[in-house]
């Protein structure tokens, strides 16, 4: 049974096993290493300080199944900040502000779709401007930081949900998992995921088939677009503050995440729970250097740079051995 | 053909500069001092001549369906050796050289990932990117490094009657230009970005000619990093060539190139980098805050990749048959 074990795990989900691998090793080596790492609180914290990275992931993955890129996912976070926080300061009402900000995350969303589908212009270059529109858009607010100070968005901020064994998480983490859940269901259980799929697979076939391909490509943006702007409400959670500069180069740290969960750059392949893991992975290296204490922050960027190197030579191995598909 | 793909960047262009004229009067002005050339347009020029150089290699790359995201890594890992070496008492030149050795080592190693282990460029460069910068921080140690060096300084704040940036600059565009259109390199980079398994087939040597290509933007990247951290005499490996990669793409498909490979226009990134840089001259002039320079930058790429995208290339061409298109 053991000796079977590696060609039992169906080539797809290799990619997945090795990143919860990688993540069990990251994680044993700092419980090894130092006191009190291997505790509740450390892997709840990889939740409550990443959950606004988790939903970011999500979005990407359903973008990067179709084979395509979004790189304004740290714009649009940022955006989210800022439009949450000035909108509060303007004294909206907490439901209209969170409404206003999702609404517009959608809508930048469904306008790239639509530039990229229609106009056949590429989803790197569509993004890439949008990242520049959006990251202008915040300055445009204003150009410094704006805090929250509205009260039940504070509280929503700081109230805690306890595990039991001391453990406490925030709702932020809660939102996060709920999405993580609507992703997967979405992906395997609907006609829309279904066709994500198969667009990453090979478009035209799926075109033939008669799938709505034009609708997965753009839809995909929206969903992005939505994640990233929720992404932006729960980072506005945890700083408490809308800023342009929130987030620079976060959606470097997004694909990394993708890509180290193992979804395919070139569509048809990969899981959001695999997103998942590559978050926590990466958490879970910040987390270490941060416990060393003598280690730069600098570090981080290597390790994670080293780490996706290692992860993309894994799909290339899995890639070139499988039977054609 | 080439010229109307040039029209747009052009009208762009001349666009911009009228609007700075209108704004600013003096716009179009040079003065004559010192030996030197002065006036806002010179200005452009210097402050453009980073973006043009890397926007240079960018279209070579680009041209073979390839695409370079770790040129800003690059460019400040040049600039933190160059400057770790001179403040620790090195001679200006064995810095450079030094820098542009690792620079060419790093395009090898991207060429390597691209060509031997397949692995698509955009990923295989994203690596560098994230990693590079860390690495830039762990030469200076995190610290800002200032170094007082007046032949250093000349490469990037230097004046032979134009700025020097921009002659170097300059000098490899041309030198580029005249390689790849009076051989048959260029013919060789179109045929390996229209199909590489054709060109293979073909008898080119498409593994040879795509790593040299990732080999020269790396070291384009390496003297960009050092005309910026000259100019400012420091090397700042937080922000020395931050975004540039995204100025260099955007410069390199506003002049017309396209990012599916095959054909590309050295003239076009020229254009395409002029008007990157003159958009950005314009919104400090006219008073809004930099920062916001960036809807602007946007607005300019959605607007030129529209009016370039096949579709609406039909549109414009054939309006009786744009139905048809529409259907497909």
């Amino acid at each position: 049974m053991t000796a079977m074990a590696p060609t039992r795990i169906p080539r797809r989900f290799l990619p997945v096993v090795a990143t919860f691998a990688v993540f069990v090793l990251t994680f044993g080596a700092g419980s090894v290493r130092y006191e009190g790492f291997a505790s509740g609180q450390v892997v709840a914290n990889l939740f409550i300080d990443n959950a606004h990275l988790i939903v970011l992931a999500v979005g990407m993955t359903f973008v990067i199944l179709t084979g395509g890129i979004d790189l304004s996912v740290g714009s649009v976070l940022a955006l989210s900040t800022m439009i949450a926080a000035a909108t509060l300061q303007a004294g909206w009402p907490v439901w209209l502000s969170v409404l206003a900000v999702l609404a517009s995350g959608s809508t930048l969303g469904l306008l790239m779709g639509l530039v990229i589908h229609h106009f056949q212009v590429q989803p790197f270059i569509v993004t890439l401007a949008g990242m520049f529109l959006a990251r202008g858009l915040c300055f445009l607010i204003s150009v410094e930081s704006v805090s929250i100070k509205d009260p039940a968005f504070r509280a929503a901020a700081t109230d805690t949900i306890g595990l039991g064994g001391g453990v406490v998480i925030t709702y932020a983490v809660v939102v996060a998992l709920l999405v993580l859940v609507a992703g997967a269901y979405v992906l395997h259980l609907t006609r829309f995921g279904r066709t994500v799929y198969a667009v990453g697979g090979s478009e035209s076939s799926a075109r033939l088939m008669g799938l709505a391909t034009g609708r997965a490509k753009v839809g995909v943006y929206v969903v992005s677009g939505f994640c990233s702007a929720l992404g932006g409400l729960l980072f506005g959670l945890y700083m408490l503050s809308g800023y342009g500069l929130h987030a620079v180069g976060m959606e470097l740290d997004v694909i990394a995440a993708v890509v180290i969960g193992g979804t395919l750059l070139a569509g048809g392949v990969g899981y959001v729970a695999g997103s998942l893991v590559g978050v926590l992975v990466l958490g879970t290296v910040q987390t270490l250097i941060s416990f060393e204490g003598t280690l730069s922050s600098w570090w981080t960027k290597i390790v994670i740079g080293v780490l996706l190197l290692a992860f993309i030579a894994l799909q290339r191995l899995i890639v070139r051995r499988g039977p054609g598909t | 053909m080439s010229a109307n793909r040039l029209l747009w960047p052009l009208a762009a262009l001349a666009a911009l500069i009228v609007l700075n004229v209108v704004v600013t009067p003096s716009f179009l002005e040079l003065r004559f001092q010192d030996g030197h050339l002065f006036g806002s347009t010179v200005d452009i020029l210097r402050n453009g001549a980073p973006t043009l150089l890397i926007a240079l290699g960018m279209t070579l790359v680009i041209a073979t369906r390839g695409i370079d995201l770790s040129v800003g890594a690059i460019a400040a890992i040049a600039a933190a050796v160059a400057c770790t070496h001179i403040a620790s008492g090195g001679d200006a030149i064995t810095a450079m050289l030094l820098a542009l050795g690792l620079s060419a080592l790093l395009g090898v190693w991207n060429g390597f990932l691209v060509t031997v282990v397949g692995i698509q460029p955009i990923i295989a460069t994203l690596v560098l990117m994230i990693a590079g910068r860390g690495l830039a921080m762990l030469l200076t140690e995190g610290q800002i490094i200032t170094v007082s060096d007046d032949l250093y300084s000349q490469v990037g704040a230097g004046f032979l009657v134009l700025p020097i940036a921009i002659l170097i600059s300059l000098a490899a565009l041309a030198g580029v230009a005249l390689l790849t259109r009076r051989t048959a390199l260029g013919m060789l980079i179109e045929a390996v970005g229209v199909n590489p398994e054709a060109s293979r087939l073909a008898g080119v040597r498409s593994r040879t000619i795509v790593w040299t290509v990732y080999v020269f933007i790396a070291v384009c990247s390496g003297v960009a990093g050092l005309m910026i951290s000259s100019n400012v005499n420091s090397a700042d490996a937080n922000n020395i060539g931050l975004w540039i990669e995204m100025d260099a793409i955007l410069a390199v498909v506003i002049g017309g190139t396209s990012l599916a490979g095959g054909r590309y226009s050295l003239v076009g990134t020229l254009i395409g980098a002029l008007v990157i840089q003159t958009l950005t001259t314009t919104v400090y002039t006219i008073g809004v805050p930099p920062n916001v320079t960036l809807v602007f930058k946007a607005v300019v790429v959605i607007a030129v990749c529209l009016l370039q995208s096949p579709r609406s290339a039909a549109l414009l061409r054939r309006p009786a048959r744009a139905e048809e298109v529409a259907a497909r």
